[in-house]
């Protein structure tokens, strides 16, 4: 079967189960695959030996009862994996392997999937590009030199170009959703608190929460049913009943409520971009369900709040790199200057941008004008979601909004950068699930993509109405194959 | 209620001056595990093998609070009268050290777990109150170890995340005598309740010392500075001494007081500046994200409540209603849990016809002299408190006199002996026949005759000598209140 790679999850898995294919013989694919894309920087660290091994050892004796048997799959490099370098794309890390494995990730080799390698990232996850990456930037399938978008650059760019049939990214302000919408792919961000964070590199503790990526929206929900758990680990993680996300998807999405917020009609919103969303509302009215325009007031300040929380957090959770105890340490004549040197060479300029941020942010004397008052706004921004969940069922937004960028052209601007994140920000600041499916193309034939936010723990609803849309869709996602010489 | 002689001063030529102080208590919380992650606490581990992923701050790895701590901290709060507080927050407390793996301490910054309360202190001229600012929990750090190479300083981290409960009181201590009083009191509470072990050669129990001075009748508080991680009352009142003493001499010279942080040097008996108030670190107190805040129900403090002992302030009012004892032998029999324990045994064991004041007596007498030249505690002790109770009804019974009791006991301590069996083997028995006492005497008066006329005359000093010899002669047996009736009958 030359076309393995070309194959979902969800037909790589019904094929293993029927044992049309094994393990190996996908895992082959895959790495062979992976092996021709190195042009695309997809990967930080590959593991295909051992993935090989696993595989083989996989089919020697199948359990075809799990609900990933012997698929293979690269994750982002944010993810600790046991005895496999884990570097969270920053020099910092560049020699740092874990003893211990993160919960997500142990969710999914339990459920039989073999690790292929790590895939690139922006540093610590800051990032709207991949260009952050201590590991250079990663390529986007779609078109030479254009970023896949970040922080799940590697990932994005894994799924979209076939390297992996799928992949777990994390996403703090959108780093799951705008590389999912840059390359043409689906990205869920779950509920905050459905998927543990225990063993997840921290970028900002109260919005990170990692979720699948995927070619299609079935195989994301497959996968979010792998990875969602409640684990004693991770003290934020909820205990909630969990669907079967994949079994209990459903297309029949008659009579849902749409809330279509007039606010995310940004100025300086490239006409593709209405002209998608509108097309959205469309489909939304096709599928049967019904769209209703709504108000979230507090939208507009979602982005600077958002750029005064994450960093602040950032700040403290970074501190741990210090050259003391693991990671990059740089010789000085004391601890302060070790620090210092340490701390310098190891992180890159984004990353010390933030963590500058983040220390001023929570400094005696600005404490209560930056951060206190951005948590209270965070507040009114989540308190916006909650009374129009009162009237709707989903809010239905673009993903971004632009298409994916070149590289360079937007690494000495870091506010336009920062824009990015604009329609998908809120939504971890409210703790609430958001999934981004491909929706259509621009001019230029880059992807575009529609978000659905839905009410916390309503995971099954945006997937439902994420799969009924996908259908009307129909999105072909055109890769060209251009970097396999 | 404060005498004038009582009160402690600092005297310059014209002027009196007043100290303040305030402590700031770091209390390990007596558990088996750390705050946040299930490492062992146990004290004089080789270093570094009481060390989780969570404790040396590995990337990804996420605290979870022990509930255990989070119990022993209010129970601790209960028996300082102090309000518990249902809702409190975890913060991080941002600074680098090589011995603090996260960069940051998880402590408890605007919402403590408990709030205000208040501890008694007995003092010579009366009891004085102290108040309780708050409790709050956090974590210890690791150790730093600067003496095991030239160039390199080493780590251990079997401390780091470890349970303390910092307990600030209000500046209501006036003298090292208070403070002395203030942190044994603290001890004994927490040691009742089980949630320290007090321990301060382990560095179990040690404090931050605010010392300030002021004109005495000022209503006003003078600079204040505080004098780090003191592990000692000793040193605690050495160094608050010092400290008052170079305040006022600043003052007397028309100088200021800087407020800073400063450290006590045990061996130069000075307090050293640190760091001044200009360069204190700034914290950056938030909110740690990796926890949510801590909320505990009616219910959950009611059960602990009940779970709560008898504490020292209600068991010495007890002591003093039911046996009688003094406020003075009270204190000392409940200022310890395991001399109370041990006294309120030896009550019980002694059964119907008890005297409780020898038993006290001898607690605070013989046993305690040696305990205290053995080096052990209490709850060491080589004389059970049942065999105790055995040995003070002979006494009271009048089998043995108090000065054979005093052999006796000697015997008990190798082995825990029954005193019975000891005083049966040996022989020991007082003896009380008044016939044969009789008898004894008149050999006594007959063998010195001069020495019963000149007592006759009235040297009456010869009493003692007669007693003597009849103690003498009946080998130290002799019932002595028998003696002396039947001399004074006989002479």
């Amino acid at each position: 079967m030359s076309d393995i790679t070309k194959q979902s999850l969800t037909e790589l898995v019904e094929n293993i189960k029927n044992k049309k294919l094994s393990s190996t013989d996908v895992t082959k694919a895959f790495i062979q695959r992976s092996e021709k894309s190195s042009e695309l920087n997809a990967y930080i660290t590959e593991d295909f030996t051992s993935a090989l091994d696993k595989a083989k050892k996989f089919d020697q004796n199948p359990n075809l009862d799990l609900k990933l048997p012997g698929i293979p799959m690269a994750v982002k490099d944010l993810f600790c994996t046991k005895n496999v370098k884990t570097t969270a794309g920053s020099k910092i890390l560049n020699n740092f392997i874990p003893t211990y494995e993160s919960t997500v990730t142990e969710n999914i080799w339990n459920e039989g999937a073999v690790l292929l390698g790590k895939l690139n990232c922006d540093e610590f996850a800051m990032g709207s590009s991949n260009e952050t990456s201590h590991f250079g930037n990663v390529q986007n399938p779609i078109d030479k030199n254009l970023v896949p978008g970040g922080s799940s650059g590697g990932s994005a760019s894994a799924v979209a170009g076939q390297l992996t049939p799928i992949t777990i990214g994390t996403d703090t302000g959108g780093s799951i959703r705008q590389p999912a919408s840059f390359t043409g792919i689906v990205g869920l961000k779950p509920t905050y608190g459905s998927c543990s964070r225990y063993g997840i590199v921290a970028f900002a503790s109260s919005l990170d929460q990692a979720g699948p990526m995927a070619q299609n929206v079935k195989d994301c929900a497959l996968l979010q049913e792998v990875i969602s758990t409640y684990d004693p680990k991770d003290s934020t993680s909820i205990n909630f009943k969990r669907n079967h996300y994949s079994k209990e998807l459903t297309k029949n999405i008659k009579g849902k409520k749409i809330g279509i917020p007039k606010e995310y009609r940004v100025d300086g919103m490239p006409q593709e971009i209405e002209d998608l969303w509108q097309k959205g509302i469309q489909y939304v009215k096709d599928c049967g369900a019904e769209p209703i325009d709504i108000s979230l007031p507090h939208t507009s300040y979602a982005l600077p709040t958002y750029y005064i929380v994450a960093p602040a957090e950032a700040s403290s959770n970074l501190a741990r790199y210090d050259g003391v105890k693991y990671g990059y340490r740089a010789k000085g004549e004391n601890l302060i200057d070790m620090y210092e040197k340490t701390r310098s060479e190891g992180f890159g300029a984004e990353v010390q941008r933030r963590i500058m941020i983040g220390t001023y942010v929570l400094s005696s004397g600005y404490y209560d004008a930056y951060y206190l008052k951005a948590q209270k706004v965070r507040k009114l921004i989540k308190n916006d979601f909650d009374e129009v969940y009162k009237k709707v069922d989903a809010i239905l937004t673009p993903s971004t909004p632009s298409s994916a960028f070149k590289i360079g052209e937007k690494t000495n601007d870091p506010v336009s950068m920062y824009l990015n994140d604009i329609f998908t920000v809120p939504v971890n600041l409210a703790g609430l699930p958001g999934i981004s499916i491909p929706a259509g193309h621009d001019t230029k034939g880059y992807p575009l993509g529609l978000q659905i936010i839905g009410k916390a723990f309503d995971e099954q609803n945006i997937l439902n109405i994420a799969f009924a849309m996908e259908e009307k869709i129909d999105f072909k996602n055109k890769i060209t194959d251009w970097w396999i010489k | 209620m404060n005498e004038k002689n009582a009160e402690y001063l600092i005297n310059r030529k014209d002027n009196q001056y007043e100290v303040v102080i305030g402590l700031e208590v770091h209390a390990q919380v007596l558990s088996k595990s750390k705050l946040f992650s299930s490492s062992s606490t146990k004290f004089g581990a080789e270093p570094n093998t009481q060390v989780s992923l969570v404790d040396a701050a590995f990337p990804g790895m996420l605290p979870v609070i022990n509930e255990f701590c989070i119990k022993q901290a209010i129970k601790t709060g209960i028996g300082l009268n102090a309000k518990i507080n249902k809702r409190s927050v975890f913060d991080r407390k941002n600074y680098f050290y090589a011995d603090l793996p996260q960069g940051y301490q998880i402590s408890q910054f605007k919402d403590p777990i408990v709030g205000e309360g208040k501890v008694i202190l007995d003092m010579p001229n009366g009891q004085k109150e102290v108040g309780i600012e708050r409790l709050h929990l956090e974590q210890d750090a690791g150790k730093s170890i600067h003496d095991l190479d030239p160039q390199n300083t080493f780590v251990d981290l079997n401390r780091s995340g470890v349970a303390l409960m910092e307990i600030v009181s209000k500046p209501d201590l006036r003298s090292p005598d208070e403070v002395n009083a203030y942190i044994k009191k603290l001890r004994s509470i927490m040691r009742y309740l089980g949630t320290c072990d007090g321990n301060m050669q382990e560095g179990s129990l040690r404090a931050d010392v605010n010392v300030s001075v002021r004109s005495k009748g000022s209503k006003e508080f003078g600079t204040r500075c505080e004098i780090k991680n003191v592990n000692s009352i000793k040193f605690m009142q050495m160094a608050i001494e010092y400290e008052a003493n170079r305040q006022v001499d600043l003052i007397e010279e028309g100088k200021t007081i800087d407020q800073e942080t400063r450290l006590f040097d045990t061996k130069k008996n000075e307090t050293r500046s640190m760091r001044s108030k200009e360069d204190a670190h700034d914290y950056r107190y938030f909110p740690d994200p990796d926890l949510l805040p801590l909320e505990v129900s009616e219910k959950f403090i009611e059960e602990l409540k009940n779970d709560i002992p008898e504490l020292p302030d209600d068991k010495k009012k007890r002591f003093i209603e039911e046996f009688k004892l003094s406020p003075y032998e009270a204190n000392i029999l409940v200022s310890d849990i395991y001399t109370a324990k041990y006294f309120e045994e030896v009550v019980a064991k002694m059964g119907k016809n008890k005297d409780i004041k020898l038993a006290v007596n001898w607690i605070t007498g013989e046993l305690f002299a040696v305990l205290n030249s053995k080096g052990l505690e209490i709850s060491q002790s080589p004389v059970s408190a049942k065999n105790f109770a055995i040995l003070i009804n002979l006494i009271k019974n009048g089998t043995i006199s108090g000065k054979i009791a005093k052999t006796v006991f000697e015997l008990m301590i190798d082995g825990d002996k029954d005193p019975q069996k000891i005083v049966e083997e040996k022989g020991l028995k007082q003896q009380s026949d008044p016939k044969a006492l009789e008898a004894l005497i008149d050999k006594i008066i007959n063998d010195n005759r001069e020495k019963a006329i000149e007592y006759k005359q009235g040297k009456e000093k010869l009493f003692g000598f007669f007693v003597g010899q009849a103690m003498k002669a009946s080998g130290g047996k002799a019932n002595p209140q028998l003696i002396n009736e039947i001399l004074k009958k006989k002479l």
